[in-house]
């Protein structure tokens, strides 16, 4: 009878009203139960509906993950929750901001690599430069780690946010 | 969430000072009592209250037993409960009692005061983030900032307490909105557009449900608080599948009196200190029926080994309540009477018969561990058994109009096995969170709701003290309230636990210096009594019974008795202990002793 299976990572999309408390009754929700979250973007997405769509990457067991989405689902702000991961074909993006210190040789090959990379210079200095990235959470993984190995770096990363594929609105 | 999340059909609003509007909503919404404590973040309201003659206001000791009073009346009525608590320590004394409420599902509306907007975060006088504290022990909360959205605010906690699984919603309310004016639309019955959750039950799967029925040869009804927390609709309904299909039904904590316990169907309560027959029904069953119960842990015993062999139905209003811990073959989210109703109509349409062949071999199997008898005991020599003590409680109020609470622990497991109760609403005691000191404010509560009736709270001596400043309220209102209390001068389920997990060291669960309770009775000007033999038992209980006022009863009983059967924490449904000359034979599991 006990949850012994496999523990898996899912991308959930949850569209919420934007009021005072539901980052933290979302959040209150996840640590209050013991479960992770992996990564986590909130911002409005309509102003006038004052909805605020939350991108939370968690992981647990298939049953963990059932029992996270029903409990989203019951909370009084919570509008939808969808399964990107489960259940329909989605994009998923993230964009991470990294500032490197090095110069030489190592200069010129962060710069080739941003290039391979399409990320975007927004900042230089002399012996500096800010990337912008952008890619799903692997893409951006693998040139933060690139960069580590070029120079001293610092990183700000977005966490996932994604949406359905398609021509079809989800949300009311 | 403004204002226009409401339907309303609009009349001009009319203006009103915030705490007149809180009446008025309070008023609309049907609330006649008020379980509360003053205070200076509050003081708004109360005076609001001391001009309004429609709701009335009963003063309680303590912030917590205004909660667990609140509870007494909304269990006993099916309505919802409403306290009203000042700022900082009286919200902070509210949590235990909001998070019971949460635990057991029952609908409460918590109006606390804060201290005023421009105040809050400074660290004022009397501040605490009632918002931040209670988010995770309530079903919602609200933080009011404008009083344009004082009286939407308000209905929707009405609704989203009432709504679905019912629980507790507290509206924190700062001092400046109470005083502000705010406007207030005359009440056109608005149904908030926000939360709406599912109540009525997917027809194929209750199609499906009855064509797996049609199959079962052990089967077994297993149902809950869900029941009651319906409405005494549902628990006509659930009489009505146990009478069609005769099958065996047990119970929950929570759903006792859901089904008649004198109903020969009914195998008693389950779980951890459920009946041997009840138990080993769920084990062995290859069909279960659960409706409105949560598979608790105090319920399934060790999960691995949880009714192996069986094909398992869940309806429950909560979604996340099915396949949280036991896996089921089908889920089913409804409203317990709506599915009843299904059930019983989709059964009529197949023509639902039960396999009366197996069910025959069913139940002689079954009579086989009821003939165990695993609730005898043996009253011998001068001292009270509390199991005793109990069964003649029952046996000389039967047929009365009587509402039991309870405390927690041994003495509220003796009277879910010896109290029979045959009605819904009668029963309220504190399961999931098991908070002691519930019993005497939930009897306040459920008196105040049912003044002619006779109120009962069976306590253990412990669990008293906890909330015994309420013994006050019970002298203002001069309520009739009888507690019972069963003093043994231990902590008795820790004792019992100490004994048969950590070699009877007894660290820290004697009662000492107990206070004399008939004197204790007696400054607050109530009766008390004291049994001392079985000789003296039944003319106690005769006189508390004869008697016109509060009282309460030192019934002094058998000191080291357990409490069984039991179920050792980490075995199985079918591996119970019986009684005392089964628990030396065995052993808690290394496994079992971590469990609580």
């Amino acid at each position: 009878m006990l949850d012994t299976s496999q523990i898996e990572t899912h991308t959930l999309s949850v569209l919420v009203d934007n009021e005072p408390g539901v980052l933290a009754r979302v959040v209150g929700l996840f640590s209050g139960r013991g479960y992770n979250i992996e990564s986590l973007t909130v911002s409005e997405v309509d102003n006038e509906k004052k909805t605020s769509r939350i991108s939370v990457v968690t992981s647990g067991t298939p049953m963990v993950i059932e029992q996270i989405k029903k409990l989203l689902e019951r909370q009084v702000p919570v509008h939808q929750v969808r399964d990107l991961t489960l259940t329909v074909a989605h994009v998923e993006r993230e964009l991470a901001l990294v500032k490197i210190i090095n110069s030489g040789n190592r200069r010129i090959e962060a710069l080739r690599v941003a290039d391979s990379f399409r990320a975007r210079t927004l900042d230089s200095t002399l012996d500096s430069f800010v990337f912008e990235v952008t890619g799903n959470s692997s893409k951006v993984s693998a040139f933060v780690e690139l960069m580590r190995s070029l120079g001293d770096i610092e990183v700000a990363r977005t966490g996932v946010c994604g949406i359905t594929r398609g021509n079809q609105l989800d949300l009311s | 969430m403004s204002q226009t999340k409401q339907n309303k059909t609009k009349s001009a609003p009319v203006m009103m000072e915030g705490a007149e509007v809180i009446l008025k909503v309070l008023e609309d919404q049907g609330v006649d009592v008020i379980f509360g404590y003053p205070g200076g973040a509050v003081l708004p309201i109360y005076d609001a209250i001391f001009r309004n003659n429609k709701i009335r206001h009963v003063l309680v000791r303590h912030e917590q037993a205004a909660v667990h009073a609140a509870e007494g009346y909304a269990r006993s009525t099916g309505k919802v409960g409403v306290v009203l608590v000042t700022s900082g320590p009286g919200a902070t004394n509210a949590v235990t009692g909001l998070t019971d409420a949460l635990m057991d599902s029952v609908p409460i509306i918590c109006l606390s005061g804060q201290v005023p907007s421009h105040l809050i975060g400074s660290d004022a006088f009397q501040e605490a983030d009632t918002s931040g504290i209670t988010r995770p022990c309530t079903k919602y909360n609200y933080l009011v900032k404008k009083s344009a959205d004082l009286q939407a605010n308000l209905e929707e906690a009405f609704h989203v307490a009432r709504t679905g699984r019912p629980g507790p919603v507290i509206i924190d309310l700062p001092k400046d909105i109470q005083l502000l004016d705010a406007p207030y639309n005359e009440a056109d019955t608005v149904m908030p557009k926000r939360y709406q959750p599912q109540t009525q039950p997917d027809a194929k799967l209750v199609k499906k449900v009855v064509s797996m029925m049609k199959k079962a040869k052990k089967p077994v009804i297993y149902a809950g608080g869900g029941i009651i927390n319906s409405g005494t609709d549902a628990s006509t309904s659930l009489r009505e599948l146990v009478s069609q299909t005769g099958w065996p039904t047990t119970l929950t904590l929570m759903g006792l009196g859901a089904v008649d316990a004198s109903d020969q169907h009914f195998l008693g309560m389950l779980g951890m200190h459920g009946t041997y027959e009840a138990n080993m029904t769920m084990h062995d069953c290859d069909f279960m029926l659960n409706v409105g119960a949560r598979f608790d842990d105090r319920v399934t015993g060790n999960l691995m080994h949880f009714s192996p062999n069986s094909v398992k139905v869940h309806a429950d209003i909560d979604a996340s309540s099915i396949d949280k811990v036991v896996k089921v073959d089908v889920g089913i989210v409804s409203d317990a009477n709506a599915f009843l109703q299904a059930l019983l109509a989709e059964m009529k349409a197949q023509s639902f018969t039960p396999d009366q062949k197996s069910l025959k071999g069913w139940w002689a199997k079954i009579n086989e561990w009821r003939s165990r008898n695993c609730l005898k005991y043996t009253q011998k020599g001068d001292v009270i058994k509390p199991q005793h003590a109990i069964e003649r409680l029952y046996q000389m109020t039967h047929g009365k109009d009587i509402y039991v609470t309870t405390e927690v622990g041994q003495h509220q497991m003796w009277a879910a096995q010896y109290f029979k109760f045959h009605e819904p609403n009668r029963w309220m005691t504190s399961g999931g969170l098991g908070t002691m000191g519930y019993g005497l404010p939930a009897a306040v509560g459920t008196q105040l709701a049912h003044p002619d009736s006779l109120v009962i709270d069976i306590s253990g001596e412990a669990s008293f003290l906890m909330n015994m400043q309420e013994l006050s309220t019970i002298s203002q209102y001069r309520l009739p309230v009888k507690i019972f209390i069963l003093n043994n001068e231990w902590m008795g389920m820790v004792r019992q636990w100490q004994e048969l997990n950590h070699g009877s060291r007894y660290s820290e669960s004697y009662t000492a210096s107990l206070p004399d309770f008939v004197k204790l009775a007696e400054t607050f000007g109530m009766k008390g009594l004291r049994a001392q033999t079985t000789a003296q038992l039944d003319d106690v209980i005769s006189e508390m019974l004869a008697y016109d006022g509060p009282v309460i009863v030192d019934c002094m009983v058998e000191k080291e008795e357990n409490c069984f059967p039991m179920i050792p924490s980490g075995a199985a449904h079918n591996d119970m202990i019986l009684g005392p000359e089964d628990e030396a034979s065995k052993t808690v599991s290394d496994e079992g002793k971590i469990l609580v």
